[in-house]
């Protein structure tokens, strides 16, 4: 149905796409497989036309196409999910998807659209109230409406960029039952991830690429696990679960009937204890109060209510300073923001944390700022470069050489491991079982059940602002806590 | 003069008094709407007024004055237009910037007929039955016909913003540019339009203050401030075309009260301090729904001043 023929796209200093080809049938769920700065995405954005291909062509039933825009991409019957969704989210479902449709009448007439969003939900299994309001809806229901979207314009090829990247184990279920719908009655799916499990799980075929190449395309039929990730990563890699090898300690972090308020975020008499030598994990859907209990734990906002205490001192309330030198450190979900400040260089950045004299010394600075490069092989072009600057990984790692520089007790990392690579995700892990193994206590915080899974000694489950479950690393099962997360009393 | 004459003629007065309030505040809407904040409007409602007196005085035309106001409003929102949109400028300063700028410039194309008063201007227009009705028909239905045109401007807006594809698309390009832009629209292209319809009504709202309200040029005390008033009822209306109407004659009785009293003989409360009422009027009105959690930032536009820039890779 659609094809890539000999692809090729450089951006200043970068060749994104390199001779790439691959072809997607009619009724067909076909994987782009790659880890982050593959050329995955490069590729998604020439094939719906974003951008345009330097060398090569896009083929569409046969025929050579083109393609000026990603409106253009639409008409011809390309469409694509992004993985930041593209909704207004003060507008209504109807609204959103109205939004420049130049079918539509200058006068809008929102009961057609609303009929056509039940009419196409019914028929995939995409069920959605056209007149909900978007921030009204789950994360899980807001994907629907983007898919619903692409297919009121008529999409027969769709593209998803990294679906499930922010849905429950439930959710998931649903969408690749909707997927395999649309595939069956001949539509295109072009499912663009880098989690092996899934692209196992829903794909026909599969296209690995590295380093802008396709590296191999196979049947999954014909290909193991094993076999992909060492295609996509270019060696074999080693993500498999890690426990504590010894017994866990005194208990480093406990935490006792917590309450607290931050943001959009709040938690309620919410216990939890760490031992040292543990890893505990804290799994949940985005959005259920793991920033407010992180907040509390840390000093960053005032418990309403309960207690906090770090290696034997009471920090409750006492603010983020008190529980830093009680041995906390916190790595945020929101690296550059909360954990760092973006507009400041590497150098300036790491001294954020630290009890400073009144002339700041930046040629020490700058000599320690250079160390933590070298031993945690950031790459950047030098000490003095804004922090906005780096990549993902990159910036994550200069966060945790700071906070772990502190020599920590007990360190809380939220989503530590989202949206990096294999590479650093392998590194940011060791980093992690290395501080276990040290006897530090560690609360990871997280949406990825599969990390929490590999890493936790126990895990906790929050929904709604509440510790709903309790349970062992060791044998978890998904489906338990998948029904966990979403609120289903056991 | 019976007591209920007086209350009446104040309402009155009041309509009249609100009406350049409800032409300005709904240009600040529409341009907020796109995600542009015009701080501007005490600028551009100054030049609508100049130019307005100076072509009525020139074709004794009022109706060809009022369509000039609004054009020169126009033309000044296009340099808001260029530095806040395609210049990215930061839209607060820019703003402050055309307000020092169209006064001065108000002030200097004015000063051969400063003091002077202008030749010619619309009468009221009694609306038939309507207009007879006790009461209402006085205070509402006795007015020029301006006053009912910035009706019509109020309904048309509110049925363009909210029923209209083109004002889906404005205020999801006030919203979340980001995705209007992914669905093909052109953010640049709809601010601009709304930047200047929202100066075209700025400089018909100062039309009407030099039409209606001070018939004489006098530099920036014709406008006196109150394109700041007209600013804040943005805030107040929470961005609603219709809101607009009802804050606007809060204003107008706020600005009215003065002559009012002193018409009525009441001098007890000094005349300096009721010509601050719309003032303090403004400022608590402004502090009391900023102090409020639910209506802090309602309705507000997402993007509300934030330059837009496509986000190439």
């Amino acid at each position: 149905m659609i094809a890539a023929r000999h692809i090729s796209k450089s951006f200043p200093g970068v060749l994104a796409n390199q001779d790439v080809s691959f072809d997607v049938s009619a009724g067909e769920v076909h994987s782009l497989l790659g880890e982050n700065g593959a050329g995955k995405s490069t590729l998604a954005a020439i094939l719906t036309g974003l951008y345009q291909p330097d060398a090569g062509h896009v083929e569409l039933n046969g025929a050579r196409v083109a393609l000026k825009s990603p409106r253009h991409g639409l008409a011809l019957g390309i469409g694509m999910v992004h993985q930041h969704f593209r909704l207004v989210s003060q507008f209504t479902v109807a609204e959103n998807i109205s939004l420049g449709d130049r079918k539509q009448n200058w006068i809008l007439s929102t009961k057609k659209v609303e009929d056509a969003v039940r009419e196409i939900g019914e028929r995939y299994g995409l069920p959605v109230d056209p007149r909900a309001r978007i921030s009204e809806l789950t994360v899980g229901e807001q994907q629907r409406v983007e898919i619903i979207k692409t297919l009121y314009r008529g999409a027969q090829i769709l593209l998803l960029d990294e679906p499930t990247s922010v849905l429950t184990p439930q959710e998931v279920t649903t969408l690749f039952d909707s997927v395999r719908t649309l595939a069956s009655e001949g539509k295109s799916v072009i499912f663009i991830s880098h989690k092996l499990g899934e692209v196992m799980d829903i794909s026909d075929r599969v296209t690995v690429m590295r380093d802008g190449k396709v590296v191999g395309n196979t049947a999954v039929a014909d290909t193991s696990r094993e076999e992909l990730a060492r295609m996509m990563v270019g060696r074999d890699v080693d993500l498999s679960a890690i426990r504590a090898t010894k017994p866990a300690g005194a208990p480093l972090l406990e935490v006792r009937g917590l309450t607290a308020k931050s943001a959009r975020s709040h938690v309620s008499n919410a216990s939890i204890v760490v031992k040292a030598g543990e890893i505990v994990g804290i799994a949940g859907v985005s959005g259920n109060g793991q920033r407010a209990l992180a907040e509390g734990i840390a000093g960053l906002t005032p418990l309403i209510d309960g207690h906090v205490t770090i290696c034997g001192t009471d920090v409750t309330s006492k603010g983020s300073i008190a529980a830093r030198k009680a041995g906390l450190s916190y790595v945020p979900e929101d690296r550059n923001g909360t954990g760092l400040a973006p507009s400041l260089s590497i150098s300036e950045n790491m001294l954020l944390t630290e009890d400073l004299p009144f002339l700041v010394n930046h040629k020490s600075a700058v000599a320690k700022a250079e160390e933590a490069i070298t031993t945690y092989s950031i790459k950047t072009p030098g000490a003095s470069t804004a922090t906005r600057m780096l990549s993902g990984g990159n910036v994550q790692k200069v966060l945790l050489a700071r906070e772990l520089g502190h020599d920590p007790q007990v360190l809380i990392v939220s989503s530590p491991t989202w949206g990096l690579d294999v590479g650093a995700v392998e590194f940011v892990r060791s980093k992690l079982n290395e501080l276990r193994s040290q006897g530090r206590a560690i609360l990871l915080i997280s949406e990825d059940l599969d990390e929490v899974r590999a890493l936790s000694d126990r895990i906790y489950v929050i929904f709604e602002g509440k510790i709903v479950m309790e349970c062992p690393g060791e044998g978890a099962d998904v489906t338990t806590l998948g029904l966990a997360m979403a609120g289903a009393s056991a | 003069m019976t007591q209920e004459s007086v209350l009446i003629l104040t309402l009155a007065g009041a309509i009249g008094t609100g009406t350049p309030l409800v032409f300005a505040a709904i240009g600040g809407v529409i341009s907020e709407r796109a995600g542009v904040i015009n701080l501007g409007m005490e600028g551009m409602m100054l030049i609508g007024a100049v130019t307005t007196f100076l072509v009525v005085n020139k074709t004794g035309s009022p109706l060809l004055g009022f369509i000039a106001g609004g054009i020169a409003g126009a033309l000044l929102a296009l340099i808001h237009a260029t530095l806040a949109i395609s210049l990215r400028a930061n839209q607060i300063v820019c703003g402050l910037a055309l307000t020092i700028f169209g006064t001065g410039l108000a002030s200097f194309i004015g000063k051969p007929i400063e003091g002077a008063g202008l030749e010619k201007s619309f009468s009221k227009l009694k609306i038939p039955f309507l207009s007879d009705i006790p009461a209402v028909g006085p205070v509402l239905f006795k007015q020029d016909g301006l006053v009912y045109f910035s009706w019509f401007v109020a309904l048309l807006a509110s049925l363009y913003l909210n029923r209209t594809r083109t004002g889906l698309s404005l205020r999801a390009v006030g919203e979340n540019p980001a995705t209007a832009d992914a669905m093909g629209l052109s953010v640049v292209r709809m601010r601009y339009a709304h930047v200047i319809i929202g100066g075209l009504l700025a400089g018909f709202g100062g039309s009407y203050v030099i039409l209606r309200i001070v018939p004489a040029w006098s530099q920036a005390g014709t406008t006196n401030g109150i394109g700041w008033i007209a600013l804040a009822l943005v805030v107040f209306a929470s961005w609603r075309p219709l809101r607009v109407i009802g804050g606007a004659y809060l204003f107008g009785v706020a600005l009215q009260a003065n002559f009012a009293l002193q018409a009525k003989g009441i001098t007890v409360i000094p005349a300096e301090f009721l010509a601050m009422l719309p003032y303090l009027l403004t400022v608590v009105i402004l502090v009391v729904l900023t102090a409020n959690r639910r209506t802090r930032g309602a309705g507000a536009p997402a993007a509300l001043g934030l330059p837009f820039v496509r986000d190439e890779r």
